[in-house]
């Protein structure tokens, strides 16, 4: 079962980040259609957060049609998120990536630097895209 | 629609002297689970006493689920109160102490106080127990009677992190188990921003800020960008707080649109540092020793 992690110094709120998770969950693989997520009671007692923020993150993502809620029985995966590229697309990108991070390390750049790079680079990327 | 949980209109209390509260007016929602922020002696601790039934206002109203708790105190079975040294009979054991309050509450639930049962034996004398157990101690007892309201009083001033964890892990269960809209005062942004939905920060002057956490920190942004004349920035409602560095200028600003404007770097902006920032105008200078400070006149 997908265990939510917090990251409190991320400006992001709480509920967006285990929307964020779930969906980066469903984008990997990790869960798939069928899997229940933790109830709510179990994301409190793990996390220490507020119920009302694991309730509206629930909510969030009935409402982006990715789980569904069965009343006395817990919230489950409904949707995925990875329609066109296959396990097989995954794996290979995987490799390529580890490969290009090798390389990003040899030449000497930290963590920061190579989220700072792909991100960028990403961002330029779409924005071209938009253009 | 059932009156809110706690109501206040230009609400004071005078000690003596000095005001303890001053021009509080504030609504708390429903279910919400509320980070009652601000300096030392800006009034956290007498806005719970007033809540609670133990101090009577000098100014203006409260009202508690639509009642004033102090003309009618039958309200406060509805209300879980944890003051800030979270007072117990020392001699008491546990099970005793759990009996004392199953007792004196007309409502009482013992699954609540299950949990903290668990890890803490029965018969411990309450003297004896660490200040993280007596804390959680005290919580279980209040919300035993199943309140509507939880008012929690800097109840993490003398806990170390693990314990501070663990008290806010059986507090939230509570909420998740009972529904309560939760008021915790607390000076330590950082040991309430995990949880609370709603901030009310007090200042000595009243209420300095108040609503939804999300909503607050959506319309609130900071810039940063080389030092410039500051004329309007386009989605840009108020600064906040600014900050002139020898050549970077860094703004905090409440927006009411998108802030495009490309010559300045825009990020979000955590609870902690949205709070201090409409706490710092009030911020009183860094105390210096008298006598080292000459007298003189400026100007």
């Amino acid at each position: 079962m997908i265990e939510f992690h917090l990251d409190p110094s991320s400006g992001v709120a709480t509920y967006l980040q285990i929307v964020q998770q779930v969906k980066e969950a469903l984008r990997l693989r990790t869960i798939d259609v069928g899997d229940q997520l933790p109830t709510v009671r179990e994301v409190v007692a793990d996390l220490a957060i507020n119920p009302n923020t694991v309730a509206k993150a629930y909510r969030e993502l009935e409402r982006e049609g990715l789980v569904v809620a069965r009343q006395g029985r817990g919230t489950f995966v409904s949707s995925t998120l990875s329609p066109k590229a296959s396990l097989a697309h995954y794996d290979r990108l995987r490799v390529e990536l580890e490969r290009w991070l090798a390389i990003a390390d040899e030449a000497g750049l930290d963590e920061e630097s190579i989220r700072a790079l792909i991100s960028a680079t990403l961002r330029e990327r779409l924005a071209r895209r938009v253009a | 629609m059932n009156p809110a949980p706690l109501d206040a209109r230009g609400l004071g209390k005078r000690f003596r002297r000095e005001w303890g509260l001053r021009d509080c007016t504030l609504t708390i929602p429903h279910g919400a689970v509320v980070g009652l922020a601000g300096p030392n002696a800006a009034g956290k601790s007498t806005l719970l006493s007033l809540a609670a039934g133990l101090l009577a206002p000098s100014e203006g109203s409260i009202a508690v689920l639509g009642r004033d708790p102090l003309r009618e105190p039958a309200v406060l079975a509805d209300v879980g109160y944890v003051a800030q040294s979270a007072p117990l009979y020392r001699s008491f054991t546990v099970a005793e102490t759990i009996e004392f309050s199953r007792r004196t509450n007309s409502r009482w639930d013992d699954e609540v106080v299950h949990e903290v049962l668990t890890r803490i034996s029965a018969d411990t004398k309450v003297g004896t127990l660490s200040t993280g157990d007596r804390a959680r101690l005290a919580l279980a007892l209040a919300l035993g009677k199943r309140p509507q309201l939880v008012l929690l009083d800097e109840p993490f001033a003398r806990l170390d992190p693990l314990a501070g964890r663990e008290f806010l892990q059986l507090l939230m269960d509570g909420v998740a188990e009972t529904g309560a809209t939760v008021v915790i005062a607390s000076h330590v942004i950082a040991d309430i921003e995990r949880v609370c939905d709603h901030i009310v920060l007090l200042t000595g002057g009243g209420v300095r800020l108040e609503g939804n956490v999300e909503e607050l920190l959506e319309s609130h942004r900071i810039l940063m960008g080389p030092r410039r004349p500051l004329g309007s920035i386009r989605g840009v409602r108020s600064i906040v707080r600014e900050r002139h560095g020898d050549r970077q200028l860094t703004l905090l600003v409440r927006s009411d649109g998108p802030i495009v404007d490309h010559s300045w770097r825009v990020e979000r902006v955590g609870l902690e540092e949205l709070v201090l920032a409409y706490m710092a105008p009030e911020r009183l200078p860094a105390p210096v020793p008298p006598e080292k400070v000459p007298l003189r006149w400026h100007g």
